[in-house]
């Protein structure tokens, strides 16, 4: 089955539980499985996450808006995030080793974990960000 | 996310519920911290709490590190099933004492 839906968030901590609902929503008319699309959401609230935190690190309430793309097509899976917030550099984006016991650092390497690929795309007018995140599945 | 607290000798057991992201985990940290740093053992029951993301991790390790210097600990109970595969996929079974 082949799909595009996407939708745009209030860039705030307060949407991320809006943003797994939608990515519910998306995967649930793919009929994944349950472990793959918990594992799915995951991936796509850390990203959103990282938007919120990283991206407009310092800025408090914003009123500007983040759009996260889902799209299957021929068992490919992208999942494109858009945002206007503070340009990532990619070389910049790392977690934190494992064996390093502290808190946060982890929502990057959960992303690494569950996807395929994450690649910051320059391609996009309007927007300063664009992360697609890919994933095959069988 | 809602909770509840419990309260039997010097164990303190906080009964989490819902979902935990990073829209909440500074509540979730006012309430377990301050246990934490009074001495108590906490008991952290999640068996009600259907997701966890990176910032909830980050409230188990925070707490965990708090009781250490404490001198007391931290036990993650009942933990459902979502939860506990987040918590694999960041290699903490070992380090979080887990029941």
């Amino acid at each position: 089955m082949n799909i595009e839906e996407s939708k745009d968030f209030l860039v705030s901590t307060a949407s991320l539980k809006e943003v797994r609902v939608f990515s519910r929503e998306v995967f649930e008319k793919l009929k994944l499985e349950q472990d793959l699309k918990d594992e799915l959401v995951l991936a796509i609230a850390e990203a959103a996450q990282n938007i919120v935190k990283h991206g407009y690190k310092g800025v408090d309430n914003t009123t500007d808006r983040m759009q996260i793309k889902i799209s299957m097509k021929d068992s490919e899976l992208e999942i494109g995030f858009f945002d206007k917030g503070k340009a990532v550099v990619p070389g910049n984006v790392q977690h934190r080793k494992l064996d390093d016991i502290k808190p946060g650092g982890l929502g990057t390497f959960f992303i690494k974990q569950i996807m395929d690929a994450a690649v910051f795309k320059k391609d996009e007018k309007g927007w300063v960000n664009h992360l697609v995140l890919t994933k095959k599945i069988n | 996310m809602t909770y509840k607290v419990t309260e039997e000798g010097n164990v303190s057991t906080v009964f989490l519920n819902g979902e935990i992201d990073m829209d909440v985990t500074e509540k979730a940290k006012e309430v377990i911290l301050p246990l934490v740093e009074s001495g108590k053992e906490v008991h952290l029951n999640l068996k009600d709490v259907s997701y966890m993301d990176s910032s909830g991790i980050s409230v188990l390790i925070e707490s965990h590190q708090k009781a250490l210097e404490n001198n007391t600990k931290v036990i993650v109970k009942e933990v459902s099933k979502s939860v506990l595969k987040v918590i694999m996929m960041a290699k903490l079974e070992q380090i979080l004492n887990l029941e």
